[in-house]
This record gives C-alpha cells, structure tokens and sequence, in this order.
C-alpha cells in the first residue's frame, strides 16, 4: 500500500496527463460522422508515430561501440519516420478528396 | 534556456494532436487539422533533434545516423503514400501501423539492453542492474524504481509487437497474401500464449532473475506470435476493426516510450491515439451492429465452416444481357447504384460517375446508397465517389437509403456482396447475422454486377442472388460499365 501510494505521488504528474488524456481523446472524436472513420484511424495512425521522439533519444545517446544499440535505433528511427510520413500524407490524399467535392 | 525551448515545443506540438483529432472529426475541417497534427509533429521531432539533453545535460549524438534514418523513411513513406492505390489504401494504413508499433518495440529491446544486465547470465549480478547501484545504497525504492522502468519496457515491447505482428498479419490479408486460417482450441491458444508472456513479465520484473536476457527474448517471440494469432482467425471484412483496434495499441505502446523518457509530447500523443481509437473501434462495430466481443471471438473465419459449409439449396440464379440493363435503366425513374469492393478493385468509379450522367440526363433519378462498411473500410465508398467528383448529396447513407428502395426501379448493386445479403437479416447462423444491410430487395429490380458467382469477402453465399427480381450481370465493373455506357447512348 505504502508502494503504490509513494508511486503515485512520485509520478503524478504523468497520471495526470494520461487520465486528462483519456477523457480529451473520447471527447474530441465523440461525434465524428461514420464517413470520417477511416480518415480519422489513418490521421490518428499518424499521431502515435510520435514514437519516432522515442527512437531519436534512443539513436541520440547510443554509444558508437554499441553496434545492437546503433543498428536497432536506426531501424527505429527508419520504422518511426515512415509511420509519421507515410500516416500523414496517406492521410492528407484520403481527405483531399473530400474536398473537391465542396 | 534551449530544455525550455524543448518544453515549449512539446507543449505546442501536444496541443496540435489534441486539435489536429479535434478538427479531424469534422468534414469541413479534416484536411487542414491533419495538417496542423503534422506541423506539431515537426515541430516536436526538429526540437528533440536539436535541443534534447539527458539527465546529465548531454545533447544527442549520431546526427548521422538519425538523420539518415530519418531521410529513408520519410522518402519511402512519402513515396509510398503518394503511389498507392486509393483501394490499397487501407493496407497501408495497416502497414504503416506497424512500423509504428515495430519502432516502440524496438525502443524498448534498446532500452532494456540498456539496463547493463541484460544479457549478463551471472546469477547475484543485482548490484549491476542499474549504474551506481551500491549493495549498501539498495533500498526498496530505488529496486522498485528500476522494476517500475522494467515494466515499461516490457509494456511498450509486448504492446508494440503484438501491433506489429498483428498490422503485418491484416496488411497481407487486406491485400489477400494471407488467407483466413483458424484451428480447434484457436482461442484457448491464444488465451494461453497470452498467459505465459503476462507470467514471463510477472517473473522477470518481480525476480530480475540472472537469465533475463532469454527471458526477454522469449517474451519478444510470444509477443509476436500473439499479435499473428490474434489477427489470423478474424474475418477480412473485418480488418477495419482490427487494425483500428492495432492502431489504439500502438498509441499505448507510444505512451509507454513517453512514460520511459518523461516525454509529455509523446505521452499525450500516444494516450490521445490509444483512447480516440478505441473509441474509433467501438464505432465503427456500431456502424456494423456487432459488438468488439463479437468481432474478435465470433470471427467469420471461425464459424465459416459451420455456416457455409451446410450447402444449403441455392436454386438458379438468372443473367441479364447489356443491352437489357441499358434499356431498363434508361425507362426507369428511380435508380440506386451500391457501389462496393468490386468497383474499387476495377477502378470504375469515373465510369461510374459518367453513368450516372448519362443517366440524369435521361431524365432518371439517380442516388447512390452507402452501406457504412462498404469495401474494406468504412467511408471507402465516399472517397472512392469523391475522387469521381459524385455530388455529396448524391451519397445516401443507409437508412435514408433503405427507405427509399421501395419506391426504386432498379438497383443497380457494383461489385458489393456482403452488405446486400439478406442472410444477415433471415438467417441466425450466418455469421454476419445482426449486420444491417441494404435492403436492395425492396425495389423493383435488382441488377447485381459480379466478376463471378463466387461468394464475397466475408466467404458466404448470398441468397439475394437467387430473388426472383435479381438478375445477374457478370463481368469486370469498369469493363461492364464501359459497354453499359455506349449501349445506353445507342438507344
């Protein structure tokens, strides 16, 4: 009990943001029209490419000797960079054609 | 000074996801909140570049490296993304799910190599497990520290590679590399597999025994073999669900990176995605009338054998030759065009469109009726149409649609199957049983447009063709609609 109680108040901060996080991402997309599902899974496919942050920190402070680290963080970064790139502009083609049609 | 630039730029970039989705979930804005996402999203990922320090105040090295790594992928995605096909295109969202969640499983395998006993197989090594560990210094925090860090290893490892695996497993089945496959006891397999890596995990992060390097790798290996199993058995028509289900996992799998770090941006990014995608999943199962549960254990793969296996009588089916559906679609006054897979394969939605004006001009009334789940994903019908420049108001939705089929001359079904069978209403066996279909039976003639007799995605037989008011009209849409065309301008 002890544990869990110091873990929160040493991480509440982050609970914070995930709770919040949670309601916001509900709310925001509650009302989409069933059109824009496929759009909106394709725009927020892109948004958790934010992981590439993740990969630059890894590839960022891998030691040159270690080969492990340097190959798996660059594959990361590769893998990262091709969700975000590849999910937005996807994304941008499927939504261009909504456009035209205004 | 530049770590509170950093701040700004995170905080800047979490505020554009949350208005990106925002702006997203309305047609009028779409197009421009994607774009405000990826403006954030660069605007995180040059500021992480340039201004990130660790703990110790040390900026990040291997420009080389991360730059390079950076220019391939955004060079394949983006070329990628602007060759593909707009009906490939769910695929490639698929795929590039995928690399999203390969790249936090990566991350983590690094980060636990990372903790510098990894691969060590000497037991009572503990005091190494993290850098200035002392014996005399271990206190129960600092060990429930370095198990809590652990536990998001394993979290964002299994996370991202069951999304990976799983991606990979829908990708090939969307573009038909990958058949449905399912065995006896598929479940209880899975369930099992799923018991063992949450055992490994209890095990490792609980005892940090001295073999946790094999322990880690075989809790990679069972968490890619999950991700297969859980995807394989479930249905193409499906795959909708499943990779928005995948999608969500990879935005948890982000978050733990960000959890790892204390990276807000990828924190609220990953946790947005992962709670707006499973909101997204519960949707588009409502659009389809089936629950989460159902998708993933009733799966259509599983219970084919039972239904469509119990061949039942399916009487004759009668064709229609062109220059009759010329003649009937010019004298009528109201026609409904379904459009579906088949159309999108054959690229005919141009020829489709000009169809349609030929036929305005006749004088006939023609609609259009959207079946939420026609094609692969939803909404794919409405890109498709769009890229043809069809009017937006021309596009019914299926209710609106289904009350007008009674007043209708002729329906007029292109290359959809599943979302116009009638089994889904008639017959409780059938494994899309419960799924709202277009009631194209209503109208007055129905004229079904198919490459061949053979059954749909789903992989059941379709009784509609076999109504007394269907007529067959067999052939590739684009080509039939092409001579259709001409046929009508004859008249």
């Amino acid at each position: 009990m002890g544990n869990v109680l110091e873990w929160i108040n040493s991480n509440q901060q982050v609970i914070y943001i995930v709770i919040l996080m949670v309601f916001v991402g509900i709310e925001v997309i509650g009302r989409v029209p069933a059109v824009l599902h496929t759009p909106l899974m394709s725009g927020a496919n892109a948004i958790h490419g934010v992981v590439i942050i993740g990969a630059i920190i890894v590839m960022g402070q891998a030691k040159t000797d270690n080969y492990l680290a340097l190959v798996l963080g660059f594959l990361a970064v590769v893998l990262g960079t091709l969700n975000v790139v590849g999910g937005f502009v996807v994304t941008d083609r499927m939504l261009e054609m909504f456009r035209k049609k205004k | 000074m530049e770590l509170n630039l950093l701040t700004l730029c995170y905080l800047i970039g979490s505020v554009t996801f949350i208005l990106g989705l925002k702006m997203l979930s309305n047609p009028a804005t779409a197009r421009r909140g994607n774009l405000v996402a990826a403006g954030g999203m660069t605007l995180a990922i040059i500021g992480t570049i340039f201004l990130y320090t660790n703990d110790d105040g040390e900026k990040l090295g291997n420009y080389g490296w991360i730059f390079g790594g950076i220019a391939i992928g955004a060079l394949i995605g983006y070329l990628s993304a602007k060759k593909v096909k707009m009906t490939a295109m769910p695929e490639m969202v698929s795929l590039f799910n995928g690399m999203g969640g390969a790249c936090a499983a990566l991350i983590s395998i690094v980060e636990f190599d990372h903790m510098d006993f990894a691969w060590s197989v000497v037991p009572g090594w503990h005091a190494m497990v993290v850098p200035g560990w002392d014996e005399d210094f271990a206190s129960v925090s600092m060990l429930n520290a370095v198990r809590g860090h652990l536990l998001i290893i394993v979290v964002g490892l299994v996370i991202g590679a069951v999304s990976f695996a799983g991606s990979m497993i829908a990708w090939g089945k969307l573009n038909g590399k990958v058949r449905d496959f399912s065995f006896r006891g598929q479940h209880i397999f899975n369930l099992v597999v799923l018991g063992i890596i949450f055992a490994l995990a209890v095990y490792l992060i609980g005892w940090i025994p001295g073999n946790s390097g094999l322990i880690f790798i075989a809790i990679v290996v069972l968490a890619l073999l999950y991700g297969i199993f859980f995807v394989l058995p479930i249905g193409g028509a499906d795959m909708p669900v499943v990779i928005s289900i995948l999608n969500s996992f990879t935005g948890v799998a982000a978050a733990c990176g960000g959890f790892l770090y204390d990276n807000k941006v990828m924190l609220t990014g990953g946790i947005l995605v992962g709670a707006a995608g499973t909101l997204l999943t519960i949707l588009m199962c409502k659009a389809m009338n089936r629950s989460l549960l159902n998708v993933l254990i009733g799966s259509f793969g599983g219970s084919k054998a039972g239904s469509a296996g119990g061949a039942r009588e399916q009487g004759s089916y009668k064709e229609i030759t062109l220059s009759d559906t010329a003649v009937l679609l010019s004298y009528s006054s109201k026609v409904f065009i379904v459009p579906g897979y088949g159309l999108a394969v054959a690229q005919a939605q141009h020829i489709c469109h000009e169809l349609e004006k030929l036929l305005e001009s006749k004088g006939v009334d023609v609609k259009y009726a959207i079946h939420p789940v026609a094609g692969r994903m939803p909404g794919h019908m409405n890109v498709l149409l769009a890229e043809a420049d069809v009017p937006y108001e021309k596009l019914l939705e299926m209710e609106q649609a289904n009350e007008e089929f009674s007043t209708t001359d002729v329906v007029l079904v292109l290359g959809a199957n599943d979302v116009v069978n009638p089994a889904a209403k008639t017959d409780p066996s059938s494994p899309i049983f419960g799924m709202p279909i277009l009631e194209v039976e209503l109208a007055k003639n129905c004229i079904v447009n198919k490459r061949s007799m053979k059954p749909g995605y789903a992989g059941i037989e379709n009784d509609l063709f076999f109504r007394p008011k269907t007529s067959m009209l067999f052939g590739d849409a684009k080509k039939v609609l092409q001579e259709l065309v001409a046929e009508i301008k004859n008249l």
